[in-house]
């Protein structure tokens, strides 16, 4: 977000809590804008603004910023939430209200964050979500309990069924132009502590203006770790809040307190958790409320992991799982990749018809209907694999993924909250790489970033099913597993095995920066909430769809008149028409490099366009195909390859042996180019997107040719 | 004894800390500090993380960070 998105001098909203809260729920609710709801620490990494109304019509602008556990942040997200907090306690365009997301079946450790949200002198609304799953075992006074919180209110309500958004946004209304909330620490100190601790509260209540609830909080936080001061320094070096002599003032104030209290034994690090949970402890229990009452019990979450994260069972569900994902995705797309198919087919045909002869027609048929075509009909594909993801990420299996596999993954010198994003990777590298901000050791979250477009990503889906399509029989294996899947499934294994391997590599030759934990919260089981999982899913497809698609077109456009022109001299035949043509001059100028991988000048052209981006490979082969094709008609391009010969031997051109070594090249290259300016934005400098591209391509030839030329010498063609 | 020890299915109560202060912080800021209680779930496949149920919630833990938590049965 940028506060600049919302409107200053208006009252608005921000929306905080634990992952796992429930908190993109609610904020589903309130705006009405359907978005993801989140069982999975790190999905809501974007921050995301939309507009709430109330029954009596006012209309407020609402922000989603990522789940937290702590203002005192420890991966990224953690740090977005806590340089945005800083912002607002230094008057930058502060929200009227925070809203601080609770689940209710987890009080003690969700009321955590909300108290230090309670410090900052905002007015905080506490929702407390999720009360279905609590029914009647919480019947507390509420209000009392807000007032002991120094809350303005708590509102029970549940995002799944659906009620209590009308309290809440009422709720959220009376706090607007509240007045300021009490100003003293809710807890005391030892005299020792104060007295050491001292001169750094001194100092932001004077200096930097705070109350004395809230210098009391951040001087706690910044002696537990220096994140806090790195928060005030990024903040400071990217807006320039606070002067650099100030900044000073700060890092030696902190030194020196944090060289005392280590002095007289006292833990500076777990100081303000301790303090502020035995405090919360103990206004819980004057409440009524027991905060591990159901610590004997073995609730379903706890059934269900039994089998599902059982010794053997468990990985062994995992992988016929992800079997299972990579069957369907062929043996259930092919009916709507069909009528899509004919559905282009006949669009094509219809302006044929329509439009007259000519090159205006001809751009619009070989142009950009055959290209769009081309990459349209593998839309159902993509979105059955991202139903799967979507689905087995809101039950909250993705986290028992991570838990499972961390023995493994460590060993190959990544972690366990590596999986998911290796697993998002096989939809898109770029959300992918996004979510490694979960991962709060450097080190594992760099080689997971470096490995990652090595997972098959969803644009390279269209040229396997191209290649496996054309040139792999769709025979039965054991009468049951069809070849074709197999296949698909070694590119994707290929893939995955490489990255492993690359990442024990990797891990011998990057330097360790910090210790690596696994401290991950594993989400109860929920059934997802279809319509959130349907919407995903849609969204996904609409953006690849949108942006492949506007790629796509350009490319497309583009192709058809490097194919077209210049037209030749006299009545040359098509054929030789393209062979003259720009496209076929860039085409054999490449191809004696390509050549020993068994790739002819056509697929030149189209691993050229491919490096935009993957999937423009088949649009461009439809392209050169159907400029290529005298009859004025779409060419199936599966056909038009399967027939194509070369002309000086007069054998196929493309073989069985050439899909595979293509595929491999496809499986290692670094063609798409916004993967590498993610990269570039993750890791903060262009060394990493460089030495990615340069071990991505060269693995990707010898890969390939290892495959043309060892398939050569064993016989196979 | 230490939290490492502690077999599965057992509830233990969390005494102190040894070791390493880097990865304390968060086990605080989590909730889990001397005096709460703790019970071992499960250890993961192929001799992984272990789960611990605090608090109402359930949260994974290596085994060699475990061997830093102190305990009491």
């Amino acid at each position: 977000m940028n506060p600049g998105k919302v409107q200053p001098d208006k009252n608005w909203a921000a929306l905080i809590g634990n992952p796992n809260s429930g908190k993109t729920a609610i904020f589903n609710l309130l705006t009405g804008l359907n978005q993801k709801v989140s069982n999975y620490p790190g999905v809501t990494v974007e921050k995301k603004i939309g507009k709430a109304r109330s029954a009596d019509g006012l209309s407020f602008d609402l922000l989603d910023l990522p789940g937290t556990y702590s203002l005192t942040p420890e991966s990224i997200d953690e740090r977005i939430v806590a340089e945005q907090v800083l912002r607002w306690i230094h008057g930058n365009n502060a929200p009227s209200v925070i809203v601080s997301v609770v689940d209710a079946s987890n009080l003690s450790r969700n009321l955590y964050l909300t108290t230090q949200l309670a410090d900052l002198g905002i007015p905080v609304v506490v929702a407390l979500n999720m009360m279905d799953m609590v029914k009647d075992e919480l019947e507390v006074d509420l209000d009392h309990l807000a007032a002991k919180l120094g809350v303005a209110a708590i509102i029970p309500m549940s995002a799944t069924e659906k009620w209590g958004q009308a309290d809440l946004l009422k709720a959220i209304k009376n706090s607007f132009n509240a007045e300021p909330t009490v100003d003293a620490p809710p807890f005391s100190l030892n005299k020792n502590i104060e007295q050491i601790l001292g001169p750094l509260e001194t100092f932001l209540r004077n200096d930097l203006k705070y109350t004395h609830r809230l210098a009391r909080a951040q001087s706690l936080r910044l002696v537990a770790r220096k994140s806090t001061l790195d928060v005030y320094q990024n903040t400071s070096s990217n807006e320039g809040t606070f002067s650099e002599p100030l900044l000073e003032s700060l890092q030696v104030l902190r030194e020196e307190v944090v060289e005392k209290l280590a002095e007289k034994g006292e833990k500076h690090r777990i100081m303000e958790a301790t303090l502020r949970y035995e405090w919360l402890d103990r206004v819980l229990s004057d409440a009524q409320i027991t905060i591990d009452k159901k610590l004997e019990e073995t609730n379903f979450s706890e059934k269900v992991d039994k089998i599902l994260t059982h010794k053997w069972a468990g990985p062994a569900i995992f992988v016929v799982l992800l079997t299972f994902i990579f069957q369907a995705i062929f043996s259930w797309a092919t009916v709507p990749m069909d009528w899509i198919d004919n559905g282009v087919g006949w669009v094509g045909q219809q302006i044929l018809r329509a439009l007259p002869t000519g090159m205006f027609r001809d751009l619009i048929v070989e142009g950009v209907v055959a290209g769009v075509g081309a990459i349209l009909v593998f839309l159902p594909q993509i979105m059955i694999l991202m139903f799967f993801m979507t689905v087995l990420e809101d039950f909250g299996y993705m986290a028992r993924v991570a838990f499972m596999m961390d023995r493994f993954m460590t060993s190959i010198g990544l972690h366990g909250r590596s999986v998911l994003p290796l697993m998002s990777g096989y939809a898109c590298a770029i959300p992918g790489i996004m979510s490694t901000r979960t991962i709060d050791s450097w080190k594992e979250r760099l080689i997971t970033i470096l490995v990652l477009p090595l997972m098959s990503c969803s644009a390279r889906l269209p040229v396997y099913a191209l290649m496996i399509g054309t040139f792999i029989p769709a025979k039965r294996l054991l009468g049951a597993i069809n070849l074709q899947g197999v296949t698909l499934v070694c590119m994707y294994l290929l893939g995955t095995a490489t990255a492993f391997v690359l990442a024990k590599v990797f891990s011998l030759f990057i330097k360790t920066q910090g210790r690596s934990s696994f401290v991950m919260e594993l989400p109860p089981y929920r059934t997802p909430l279809w319509r959130s999982v349907f919407s995903q899913v849609f969204q996904r497809g609409k953006l690849f769809v949108v942006n492949a698609g506007k790629i796509i077109m350009a490319i497309s456009i583009i192709l058809w008149f490097l194919a077209s022109f210049p037209k030749g001299d006299g009545q040359p035949t098509n054929e030789n028409a393209i062979l003259h043509s720009y496209a076929g001059k860039i085409g054999h100028t490449v191809e004696p490099i390509i050549k020993p991988l068994g790739f002819d000048w056509k697929l030149g052209v189209g691993l050229i366009t491919s490096f935009a981006a993957r999937e423009v490979l088949v649009s461009t082969m439809a392209t050169i195909y159907n400029v290529q094709s005298d009859v004025d008609d779409i060419v199936q391009l599966k056909n038009a390859m399967r027939i194509d010969v070369d002309p000086k031997t007069g054998l196929p051109l493309y073989t069985p042996l050439v899909a595979l070594a293509l595929m491999v090249f496809f499986v290692y290259a670094a063609q798409c180019m916004a993967t590498f300016a993610i990269v570039r934005n993750e890791t903060n400098s262009w060394k990493w997107p460089l030495f990615m591209i340069v071990y991505m391509n060269i693995l990707a030839y010898v890969g390939a040719l290892l495959v043309f030329q060892g398939g050569r010498a064993l016989g196979f063609s | 004894m230490t939290l490492y020890e502690l077999p599965d299915g057992e509830i233990g109560v969390v005494k102190s800390f040894s070791g390493e202060m880097e990865l304390q912080s968060r086990l605080v800021e989590m909730g889990i500090l001397p005096g709460i209680r703790i019970r071992r779930i499960r250890t993961a496949p192929m001799n992984g993380p272990i789960e611990l149920k605090v608090r109402d919630y359930h949260v994974s833990l290596r085994q060699e960070d475990a061997k830093n938590i102190i305990i009491v049965q």
